[in-house]
This record gives C-alpha cells, sequence and structure tokens, in this order.
C-alpha cells in the first residue's frame, strides 16, 4: 500500500518508528510541514489526513498507508496562486516568523469543514445545538491546538473570520 | 527507541492473538508514541486496533454503544451523545486538541497513562511506576498537577483522562476481549489505586482488548449535566480538576446526583458519598458544599496542591448551582 501526499502516490519507509512528520520532512523533502516539540504539543506539524487535521509527529508514517495526505505544499493552486486562507494571512498580518503558520493554516482548513458540519466545541453554550454559533470565542478555542510563539493570534483568527465570510457567500 | 514492527489488525480476535504473544495495541498512538519515543515504554509489534469496527449504536435496553476505536472527536459530535450525554461531550472536547481528538480512540484514550512529568523524565527522575522500587521524585518535588485522594507513598500521580470522568459519572461499563473470552466490567471498577504497585494501573489482563464502551439508558441527572474542568490555560492543557456532574429535582428536592471528579487521583473519582449526601435535600450552595466536604474528609493534600480541595469545592458548587438553575 501507498500513501498519497499532495496527489503523488509514496512508498511507505521500511522502518516502522518514523513519523509522518518525518516521512515529509527528511524523505519527501516536503519542508513546509514543521517540526516544533515532536510531541504533540504545539500543531506546527498539522496536516490534513483523509481531510481531517493531525498531529504528523504523533502518526506514525505506517498508520497513513492508503490513505490522503494534504500539506502546505499541496493547498496552492497551479502557478503563484495562493490558497485564498494562505492570502488572507498575508493581508490580516496572520504571522510573524512563519514557523507555525503551515499549520495554522492546514488547521484552520479542516476547522472551517468542522464548522460547516455543525460539530460543537468546549465552548459552544448549548452543545446540542447545531450549528454552532461562529464567534471569536469558539473560532480561538477551536484553533487552540495551534500555537504561535510570536503571538500573532489575532491576525491569525482575523484572516480566518475572512475565510469564513468568503466561503459562507 | 527501539525498532518495532506495525502490522494492521485483521480483525479483534487476531488483534487479541498477536497481543497474547506480546505484541502492543496501537489506537490512534497520540500517547503510545510519545512514550515508546521517550523510552519510557518499549515494544517490539505494534498492532494497529484503530482501524477495527468503529460504530456507535443504540443498545437493546436504550442505552449507547460505542466501539473502542470510535475517533473522540466522532464521538464528541454524535447527535445522540449531545442530545442524551451532553456531560460525555462536554468532557472530550476539554481534552487535548481538535487535531489530537481526530487521532485518539476510545480504547487508547481509558488506558493514556499519567502526565506526572518525572514519569516521563527516563535519564533524570526516579519513578515507582515507570521503574518499580527507585522511588517517587514527585511526593518532595513538583507535585502542583498530582493526587489528593487515593493516593499511596509510592505513587501520587493522576490519571489525566477527562473523557473518563464523564463515563464514571454515566456508570459506563467497559466490553474486553482476551485470550479467556469476553467479560464486561464498570468503568469505575476498572482503574486501580496505586497502593503498593503502582506500574500496575488497571484490572486488564495480558493481551485483553478494550471493544467497546456502553452506557446505561440516560436518567434524568444525566439529561441535565455538565462538565466543568480547571486549568492553567484556558484550553489545550491538563484538568488541574474538573467536576463532571448531574442533578435531577422533584418539587425542590433533589432526587438524583451524580458528581465525579478529575485530577485528583488515579483514577476518575465517583463522588458516592456526596452523591448520597444530596439526596432528598433543598438544592442550595449550602448543601452542596457540606456534601462535597464529607467526600474531600479523607483528601490528603502534598506540598503542592492543597489548593485543589478548596478548588473542588468551589468548582462542584457552581456546577452544581448552574445545573440546579437551569431546572427552574
Ligand atoms: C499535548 C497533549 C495534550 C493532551 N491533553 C489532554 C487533555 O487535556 N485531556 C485528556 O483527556 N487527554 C489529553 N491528551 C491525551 C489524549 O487524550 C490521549 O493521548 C489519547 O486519548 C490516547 O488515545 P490513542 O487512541 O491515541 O491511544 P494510543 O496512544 O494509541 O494508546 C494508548 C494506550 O492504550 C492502549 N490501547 C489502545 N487501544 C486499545 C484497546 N482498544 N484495547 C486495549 N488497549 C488499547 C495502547 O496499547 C496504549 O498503551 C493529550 C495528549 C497530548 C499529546
Ligand atoms: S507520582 Fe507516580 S508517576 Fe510520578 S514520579 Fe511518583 S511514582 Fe512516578
Ligand atoms: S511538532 Fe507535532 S505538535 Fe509540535
Ligand atoms: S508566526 Fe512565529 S510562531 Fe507563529
Amino acid at each position: 500500500m501507498t500513501i498519497r501526499v499532495n496527489g503523488t502516490e509514496v512508498s511507505p519507509p521500511d522502518d516502522a518508528r518514523v513519523s509522518l512528520l518525518d516521512l515529509l520532512r527528511e524523505h519527501l523533502h516536503l519542508t513546509g510541514t514543521k517540526k516544533g516539540c515532536d510531541q504533540g504539543a504545539c500543531g506546527a506539524c498539522t496536516v490534513l489526513l483523509d481531510g481531517n487535521r493531525v498531529l504528523s509527529c504523533l502518526t506514525l508514517a505506517a498508520q497513513a498507508e492508503g490513505s490522503d495526505v494534504r500539506t502546505i505544499e499541496g493547498l496552492a493552486g497551479e502557478g503563484d496562486d495562493l490558497h485564498m486562507l494562505q492570502q488572507a494571512f498575508v493581508e490580516y498580518d496572520g504571522l510573524q516568523c512563519g514557523y507555525c503558520t503551515p499549520g495554522q493554516i492546514c488547521s484552520a482548513i479542516a476547522m472551517a469543514d468542522e464548522l460547516r458540519r455543525g460539530d460543537p466545541s468546549y465552548v459552544t453554550r448549548d452543545i446540542a445545538a447545531s450549528p454552532p454559533p461562529v464567534t471569536r470565542a469558539e473560532i480561538r478555542e477551536r484553533m487552540s491546538g495551534n500555537l504561535c510563539r510570536c503571538g500573532a493570534h489575532n491576525g491569525i483568527v482575523e484572516a480566518i473570520e475572512h475565510m469564513l465570510r468568503e466561503t459562507a457567500a | 527507541m527501539r525498532t518495532f514492527e506495525y502490522i494492521r489488525a485483521a480483525d479483534r480476535a487476531d488483534a487479541v492473538a498477536r497481543a497474547r504473544r506480546g505484541a502492543r495495541f496501537l489506537g490512534g498512538g497520540t500517547n503510545i508514541v510519545d512514550l515508546l519515543r521517550q523510552n519510557v515504554e518499549q515494544a517490539s509489534e505494534l498492532v494497529d486496533v484503530s482501524r477495527l469496527d468503529g460504530a456507535i449504536r443504540q443498545s437493546d435496553g436504550g442505552g449507547l454503544l460505542i466501539d473502542a476505536s470510535v475517533r473522540n472527536a466522532a464521538l464528541a459530535a454524535h447527535p445522540l451523545v449531545r442530545r442524551r450525554y451532553p456531560v460525555l461531550s462536554r468532557a472530550l472536547l476539554a481534552g487535548a486538541s481538535a487535531q489530537i481528538r481526530n487521532m485518539a480512540t476510545v480504547g487508547g484514550n481509558i488506558l493514556q497513562r499519567t502526565r506526572c512529568m518525572y514519569f516521563y523524565d527516563v535519564e533524570g527522575a526516579r519513578c515507582n511506576k515507570r521503574q518499580p522500587g527507585t522511588g517517587c521524585d514527585a511526593l518532595d518535588g513538583f507535585n502542583r498537577y498530582h493526587a489528593i485522594l487515593g493516593a499511596s507513598d509510592q505513587c501520587v500521580a493522576t490519571h489525566p483522562s477527562d473523557m473518563c470522568v464523564a463515563l464514571a459519572m454515566l456508570d459506563a461499563l467497559i466490553h474486553l476481549s482476551g485470550p479467556d473470552g469476553k467479560r464486561s466490567i464498570r468503568l469505575t471498577d476498572f482503574h486501580v489505586l496505586p497502593n503498593a504497585s503502582p506500574h500496575i494501573e488497571t484490572v486488564l489482563k495480558p493481551g485483553e482488548l478494550i471493544t467497546g464502551v456502553e452506557l446505561p439508558p440516560p436518567s434524568d441527572a444525566v439529561t441535565h449535566s455538565e462538565y466543568r474542568k480547571v486549568r492553567d490555560r484556558s484550553s489545550y492543557a491538563f484538568a488541574l480538576i474538573s467536576v463532571a456532574g448531574g442533578l435531577a429535582l422533584t418539587d425542590g428536592r433533589v432526587t438524583e446526583a451524580r458528581i465525579a471528579l478529575g485530577g485528583v487521583a488515579a483514577r476518575p473519582w465517583r463522588a458516592a458519598r456526596a452523591e448520597a449526601a444530596l439526596i432528598g435535600v433543598a438544592p442550595t450552595e449550602e448543601a452542596f458544599l457540606a456534601a462535597i466536604r464529607e467526600e474531600l474528609a479523607d483528601a490528603q493534600p502534598l506540598s503542592g496542591n492543597a489548593f485543589k480541595i478548596v478548588l473542588v469545592e468551589r468548582t462542584v458548587v457552581a456546577l452544581l448551582a448552574a445545573l440546579a438553575g437551569a431546572h427552574q
């Protein structure tokens, strides 16, 4: 079985210890996905696995066999086009050093799908209500798995709000 | 990290057979991959059980059957859970991050290990749980996150799961399948207190697989239930303490009270004494405080966590008062 990474079939590593993160960065040289803590605590390594956001540092590459992986490199269109959310991060100052950014962007794209599906969050007052309200508090809670040491959170939330507005229309 | 084989279980019987020969189960991997990498645990074979049946369905008696490989995120978002067992959705959503909840399975969540920092510090710390007989550096060390109930002089670690606190409150049953067949056990009997052997954490036998969790039909107190977690930052942090609570009232009197506590012991702590003290009384803050104080009468704080006693009291009172208010 192979792993489909941004549309390309790749073979899983021989050594079962290799994480999906190390497969991407060290074997495939897709260095957009970042390694912050390598233990699940920062979100920098977030990728989309069959459309769901996961941490690639705690995923063994072997666990992704037969699955579809999308990384920051696979979001934009052909040529110089950026994904709408990448563009919004530029416009709303959603970054300083940029280290957390690929994880933030992958995470937010999946978060938008979760909102569309009507999934609740810890801060959703009426947990049975669907769809939940889209407030700043909701976005912050839903994005809490992505830390930003530069403190670019205000811009990050604004960029995400922009994407949610644009895609709701 | 030592080398290991990775194999996907063909079915439950295959998983159990492999585990009997020494393989370790792999759920989402969010805990065991980290523990292997830090050399806290070792494995020669990981058998992936996360792709086995992952259904959520109603049981014959009107309860809910949840397969062990259901992901935490899927369970929290399930309409039946949100409507009938709101405390469980909220507890799941209080745990970890959206990414981790997408990966973590119900079985793995129940068997996740303590977050005591000395347990993780293979090179630098003594830990009876990791290496029996070496000592416990938490006793005189950083023990802000540690237990106030049911600990021993060998280990004062807490069980870190939010989900399990809700399951304890819900009288959940755990279904197991092992080399000697199937059995079921209440979640509140599943995790054991440290006593003299803190490396033994559950009643699971070698090779036994958690196949699912069963929730009884929701009682009135369960339909009106909530979960509150207190932590050092407002999200993506383990609990200092947490409370799962449910209340049923008739004619201004408590007819059913359910309380379970997290972050206080090596297992989710069902506060049976406090529950019993509340039956038949008027739902006032004074009554709630008196009841939880009965539960905490035996609490033994460590050098760094006496604050947990007051924090549990206040959180229980606030949660039950909110539930009582919602009944009005
Ligand atoms: C940064 C971070 C923050 C976190 N914060 C929280 C938090 O706030 N609250 C919280 O509750 N949790 C938190 N967690 C922990 C997380 O919830 C657990 O790691 C997760 O639930 C484990 O599930 P898993 O499927 O990934 O287990 P795995 O890591 O795959 O397995 C864990 C253990 O369970 C065993 N196992 C797995 N499935 C079965 C089965 N079916 N039968 C028998 N044994 C089995 C494995 O062999 C292993 O020993 C956090 C984790 C991280 C990394
Ligand atoms: S509290 Fe338990 S887990 Fe922590 S160091 Fe002591 S023995 Fe180890
Ligand atoms: S590198 Fe994966 S969460 Fe930090
Ligand atoms: S932009 Fe620097 S860590 Fe987020």
